[in-house]
């Protein structure tokens, strides 16, 4: 029996640090300075995010109930938010039901060392993967690596990118960071028989993925998989994708495990008609994905004859535990806000340290894994966006990201003490909250003039406000403020002649 | 119509001409404008930034200057000092304020309008009688179209501007790069963003850049001083308030 502790509650706890790929190494802003140097990076991102938008665009629009599915998904989403526990026992219950095993995992340590005693209870020592964000938050190929298990990924995108030996940068599009002539060079180099005469085409280059693949299929014995959503009342556990890899994984081997966060649950069977609207819409511009894998527990003869199920918090109910931040939760990793980001745009997936980049990931990532004071990466990824709201227009289940990257603002904030910033936004709020001290902090303003000199601009400032400078010049203040004018003849005379030239008959009498 | 001028701190003390435009422009369409003096700041950059208590005094000041029930309405010419009224007040008043502040943050939020929203919405008005004969490119600002949703109300005002050459921004909906203390924080990104925007500024080949909020035509402004660009920034209420000068005047 456990101890029963009163009058203090424990918070859920967050990802545990050092586990699995929820914290940069570097803070945005100095992580943002590489990404930005580099041209190609650049290209390559905001040609492929404009190809993306202005699909999803096209078949959002074509769509006469777009915003009632957007509305549909966010209340399904925030009904699972409010009854999570309930939902995943039913889930639970129906998965055991159909003959699946299920593992609870408190945290990304727990998930990879269920997950490794499985795939080496099968006596394997190689998997192969369907594409998944979960694994990746939680390491798992790199712990199965240190464990001496090989674990190929099979979605081409994903593929790149492990045999680049590089990060992925977008949720949906791992390697949009990378051109055709770039991945050419990848496959010389990592993969096995390969044709030294390989073209840059993509036709010849997922030929030589396909046939990388295919040997992989046929004879490796366990896959690992994620989920995009598991429903609650029959247990079924749904992959959407569009090159068909990941479902050779959900068939083919004989064991197979899935890692799933415990937010991806739906209800109802029935939801699914609005997810797998909203999802490929969304993501890739497309009507529907080309390949929709569903599974419920184990069909003797027929795929897997052994199904794991890993469910995984590593750091969720922490997020649900906050009443504002749980929202984030509601994500269905459908990239339509790193897409329309235009920070994102600019810095690309790395910058953001985490396995969750761009507007949803500023948001999620602080919450899953926690913002440990000012040098820790994740306190900066809440500033990492200017609030300009294309996020939350081109969310599918409309989580409001400006509100909640605003809210945890606030809760950095809060944690960080006494800072330079914080005592120069007090003395602000002091100064601005009577006019009569705001007058006077108008007339040191004025100074400014000073500093401007004859060419009435400023081009350099002291730290921190060097950073504006560094590119932007900024007007000398003018001579008068506004509610001087408002107080002079001058401005007296000005309106009197606005109020006559808003009745003409008497103006013009008044005149002659 | 008895109007109060939210002349906003950034117009106040640094863009004067944009609140003065205002002023004059609802005086001359025959409206009773008053400057409340005892008016500061909405507090946006404080909830932008973290500090929500310390927003807390500004939006009982904000309550308080405006509250005054002889006033029908609150204009700004701001579509993010607006957006914080409408979005923001409320959030910082339940958290920290008094219930009576509460009742009455919803009360002047609800007579609280960005100028193309005042125009168009309430006044019923398209066409101001503006005349600006020159080649202007219109910025349609992050917080105007996606919080407040002013949609082409600015446009519609534009289109009506007697002799004025008015052309597409490309990317118009696209962020300047600003976002308050973001382009101080994240000054590099600020400014690879900044650069765009003044690419497609620049292919506009127009004489001015217009927006409805002078702390975006800041950072734009701020960008095109220091390339040396010919193209000027100028609040839309400006255009809005110039009239050809009458011969007997």
């Amino acid at each position: 029996m456990s101890a029963v502790t009163l009058g203090l509650p424990s918070f859920p706890p967050r990802s545990p640090e050092g586990a699995g790929f929820l914290r940069g190494a570097e803070k945005f802003p100095a992580a943002a300075h590489h990404e930005l140097a580099n041209a190609q990076l650049r290209r390559n991102i905001g040609k492929a995010t404009h190809t993306i938008r202005a699909k999803r665009i096209h078949v959002t629009e074509e769509l006469p109930d777009w915003e009632e599915l957007r509305d549909a998904g966010s209340a399904i989403k925030t009904d699972v938010m409010a009854r999570l526990p309930e939902l995943l026992e039913q889930f639970e219950a129906a998965v055991i039901a159909r003959g699946g095993t299920v593992h609870w995992a408190a945290d990304a340590n727990e998930a990879n060392a269920i997950v490794t005693e499985l795939v080496k209870t099968t006596g394997s020592d190689e998997v192969i993967k369907v594409k998944s964000m979960a694994t990746q938050e939680i390491g798992l190929n790199e712990h199965l690596e240190t464990q001496g298990i090989t674990a190929y990924e099979t979605d081409l995108a994903e593929l790149i990118v492990q045999l680049g030996h590089d990060k992925p940068s977008h949720i949906l599009v791992p390697a949009i960071h990378r051109n055709r002539s770039e991945i050419r060079e990848i496959f010389l180099r990592e993969m096995p028989d390969v044709d030294p005469e390989l073209g840059d085409n993509p036709a010849e280059l997922a030929a030589a993925a396909r046939k990388f693949l295919r040997h992989k299929f046929m004879t490796t014995p366990v896959a690992i998989s994620g989920a995009n959503f598991g429903i609650a009342d029959t247990g079924t556990l749904t992959v959407v994708e569009s090159e068909g890899n990941g479902r050779m994984c959900l068939t083919l081997p004989k064991t197979l495990i899935t890692v799933m966060g415990i937010e991806k649950i739906l209800p109802t069977y029935r939801d699914l008609e609005v997810f797998l609207q909203l999802l490929p819409r969304s993501s890739t511009g497309e009507r529907m994905n080309p390949y929709t894998s569903m599974w419920t527990g184990v069909t003797p003869g027929d795929g897997p004859q052994e199904f794991h199920l890993v469910l995984l918090d590593n750091g969720r109910t922490a997020a649900l535990a906050d009443k504002i931040g749980r929202e984030a939760l509601n994500c269905i990793r459908c990239s339509a806000c790193l897409n329309v980001c235009p920070v994102y745009e600019r810095t690309g997936g790395h910058a953001y340290g985490s396995t969750y980049p761009g507007p949803i990931g500023a948001v999620l990532t602080p919450q899953l894994a926690g913002m440990h004071g000012k040098d820790d990466p994740n306190s900066t990824l809440p500033f990492a966006s200017t609030l300009c709201g294309a996020c939350f227009d081109a969310c599918p289940v409309k989580i409001d990201i400006p509100s909640l990257l605003v809210e945890l603002r606030h809760q950095k904030v809060e944690q960080s003490g006494v800072t330079a910033e914080a005592l120069a936004m007090k003395a602000a709020s002091y100064a601005m909250s009577s006019s009569t001290r705001w007058t006077a902090a108008q007339k040191a303003a004025g100074l400014g003039r000073i500093v401007a000199g004859k060419k009435g601009k400023i081009s350099t400032l002291p730290p921190p406000l060097n950073g504006w400078t560094a590119a932007r010049d900024i007007p000398a203040p003018p001579k008068q403020t506004f509610r001087s004018w408002w107080d002079s003849d001058e401005g007296r005379a000005a309106l009197d002649q606005a109020r006559r030239g808003a009745h003409p008959d008497s103006d013009g009498k008044a005149e002659k | 119509m008895r109007v109060a001028l939210f002349a906003t701190c950034i117009g106040d003390t640094m863009f004067p001409d944009a609140a003065k435009a205002t002023a004059l422009l609802l005086t001359r369409l025959g409206h009773d404008v008053v400057f409340p003096s005892g008016q500061t700041c909405c507090g946006q950059m404080h909830v932008n930034t973290g500090y929500q208590p310390e927003a807390l005094p500004l939006v009982t000041n904000y309550a308080d200057t405006f509250g005054d029930i002889s006033i029908d309405a609150v204009v700004a010419p701001s579509g993010s000092c607006v957006g914080s009224v409408r979005h923001q007040h409320e959030i910082v008043a339940e958290r920290y304020g008094t219930a009576s502040l509460c009742g009455q943050v919803k009360t002047v939020k609800a007579k609280t309008y960005e100028l193309s929203e005042f125009l168009v919405d309430v006044l019923g008005v398209t066409d101001v009688g503006a005349y600006f004969p020159h080649r202007v490119t219109y910025h349609p600002t992050c917080h105007s179209l996606r919080m407040l949703r002013v949609g082409d109300k600015p446009l519609q005002l534009l289109r009506n501007v007697r002799d004025i050459d008015l052309v597409e921004l490309p990317e118009a909906d696209s962020c300047c790069g600003f976002g308050g203390t973001f382009a101080i924080k994240n000054a590099e990104t600020s400014t690879a963003m900044l650069a765009d925007k003044i690419r497609h500024v620049a292919d506009t080949g127009a004489e001015f850049c217009s927006a409805g909020d002078s702390s975006c035509l800041m950072h734009i402004g701020g960008g095109l001083s220091r390339l040396q660009m010919g193209t000027k920034t100028i609040h839309l209420a400006e255009i809005l308030a110039s009239v050809e000068s009458r011969v007997h005047a």
